[in-house]
């Protein structure tokens, strides 16, 4: 039985390695999860007939309770909660690995002092992802603010917390015991907290990445320290490729990680932004939808505001409108529009609008300048001149989309608030813009009926 | 373990490179869903929870080895899942588009 048990692992970790490669190119993507979620299904199948084991009930009803309910809650979440449903669901990978580590500390079962090390290490990163991907979950889901939570002598604490975690860690090796235990993972946690408190809303992308690697590095220590084959080459592949990842989407935002996480010490100090000149012009819907109407081209940059608005699927009504009347309509994405990279295109791709239809932002930044109407749909940050011009600014060098170069810009908002870096935008004041105030599904929907009757 | 220790170690050194490969090359919209895909890929910590809260013998073992199976499952469904999802907008579109062609 073991050597079978052994077959099945290394079987596992070869499908998942082959999915991870098939989910890295579009076209087969889809098969990609198919293939590793079948190795997931052989591995727990077959750990059920690991030897000598017992606690059989209560291992099923765990299981089963955990599948059934992580299921049913990702089935139902709409597609524009789907990054807080990565975090939560990396943060629970993260518990687990916590978990395994905290049980063979209590058990002393194991067999040496470097197997406890690893078992040490793994229960850190794993409390801290656990933690940490929790507080990310409350952020994105506006459970918190999406403001970073910053007080006096944050990083002091930030660092003893740490160090206490360290040291209680350390003590372990010499004296296992429940109570001590106890206090490093006590701390470990506190320590996930405090670590993500001061990231603000904007750059969770990057931190749930980050934790997703770390979840990784967990898994694969507590693998080690088990020794369990299946968990130290998954554990291990994701960690790397969770890190070049998290590099790559801090690259694409213009970020380091560094900046991601301790950005926002000491930068309170948003007075030093300089002041925005000129007034916000509002504009009727109908007479957006004439602007429209006699444009050539019209350019459509969408945010997270139009995928809270669920406004996809009345913006591809508005493109077909649009095309009806002649009018070439391509859409503008922001590497970082909506919550992540590439969340976007899942969204409006969910609507149903054409692949061949969507540009990067490179491809699109040259084409504003001839373009008649640029239509911004809760988007901000990413729109903002000041990320080219304001060397004060905390978005200060993030590539943008220059929707500014066009002719006209009309920007959906549902009020006159910030966006979610909480700075002010000089677009929305500049001479070529128009504000169209209102709810994004509503002012689309009020937008293609304006335009049908011209 | 302490015996094949090294082996172990060059098992990690292939599985980081072999992850930095497989994900060097990926395009931005697929950032996303191939986080959500890792994401899937570290729930098989679950089977090692499986084996700790099988040899688990008091009740706080019992517990957290409990805590640990429930909270790995819920990392493999959940990320399998969502994942999922994600991925089934590149299938939709490409069946839209294929008659058109």
């Amino acid at each position: 039985m073991n050597n079978l048990i052994q077959i099945a692992y290394f079987l596992t970790a070869a499908l998942f390695i082959i999915g991870l490669q098939r989910m890295s190119s579009p076209r087969s993507a889809r098969s990609g999860i198919r293939w590793a979620g079948g190795a997931m299904l052989l591995a727990v199948i077959i750990t059920f007939f690991w030897p000598g084991m017992h606690n059989y009930f209560l291992m099923i009803i765990a299981v089963v309770t955990g599948t059934l309910v992580a299921w049913i809650f990702a089935k139902r979440v709409s597609m524009t909660d789907m990054p807080q449903m990565i975090a939560i669901y990396n943060g629970m990978g993260g518990g687990a690995a916590g978990a395994i580590g905290a049980q063979e500390l209590i058990a002393g079962s194991l067999s040496n002092n470097g197997m406890v090390l690893l078992a040490v290490c793994g229960g850190l990163i794993g409390a801290v992802a656990f933690s940490g991907s929790l507080i990310a979950f409350a952020r994105l889901q506006g459970i918190m603010g999406s403001r970073p939570t910053v007080f006096a002598a944050q990083q002091p604490v930030n660092l003893l917390c740490l160090g206490i975690a360290a040291l209680a860690g350390l003590w372990l090796i010499l004296t296992p015991g429940p109570a001590l235990t106890g206090l490093f993972f006590l701390f470990a946690l506190l320590f996930g907290v405090l670590m993500t408190l001061p990231i603000g809303g904007g750059d969770m992308p990057v931190v749930i990445s980050l934790y997703n690697a770390l979840t990784g590095l967990a898994v694969a220590c507590e693998g080690f320290a088990i020794g369990n084959a299946a968990l130290i080459v998954a554990g291990t592949v994701v960690g790397a490729a969770g890190t070049l990842l998290t590099l790559l989407m801090a690259k694409a935002m213009n970020r380091t990680i560094a900046n991601v996480l301790f950005g926002a010490f000491g930068q309170e100090s948003t007075a030093a932004q300089g002041e925005v000149h000129g007034s916000l012009k509002a504009m009727e819907i109908e007479d957006a939808a004439i602007l429209m109407a006699y444009a050539e081209k019209v350019v459509i940059a969408p945010g997270y505001g139009m995928a809270v608005a669920q406004a996809q699927h009345k913006v591809k009504e508005l493109t077909t409108a649009l095309e009806h009347r002649g009018i070439k309509v391509k859409f503008a994405i922001h590497p970082v529009a909506g919550r992540m990279p590439g969340h976007m295109n899942v969204l409006l791709a969910e609507a149903g609008i054409d692949y061949e239809q969507l540009f990067d932002l490179e491809e699109v930044n040259p084409e504003f300048s001839t373009t008649d109407v640029s239509l911004v749909i809760g988007a901000n940050d990413v729109v903002n001149p000041a990320a080219r011009t304001n060397a004060a600014s905390p978005i200060y060098g993030m590539p943008i989309l220059n929707v500014d170069d066009s002719k006209n810009v009309l920007v959906i908002k549902r009020g006159k608030g910030k966006g979610f870096a909480g700075i002010e935008n000089e677009l929305f004041f500049a001479d070529n813009t128009r504000m169209v105030y209102g709810d994004a599904q509503e002012v689309v929907n009020t937008l293609v009926q304006s335009l049908k009757q011209l | 373990m302490t015996g094949s220790i090294w082996a172990a170690l060059y098992i990690i050194l292939l599985a980081a490179l072999t992850g930095y490969e497989v994900i060097r090359r990926v395009p931005v919209i697929l950032h996303t869903p191939l986080m959500s895909g890792s994401n899937f890929i570290h729930g098989i910590v679950v089977v090692g929870a499986m084996v700790a809260l099988g040899h688990a013998e008091t009740f706080i073992e019992q517990l957290i080895g409990f805590i640990a199976v429930l909270l790995g499952a819920a990392n493999a469904a959940g990320g399998y899942a969502v994942t999922e999802r994600m991925l089934e907008m590149f299938e939709q579109k490409k069946l839209r588009s294929a008659p058109r062609e």
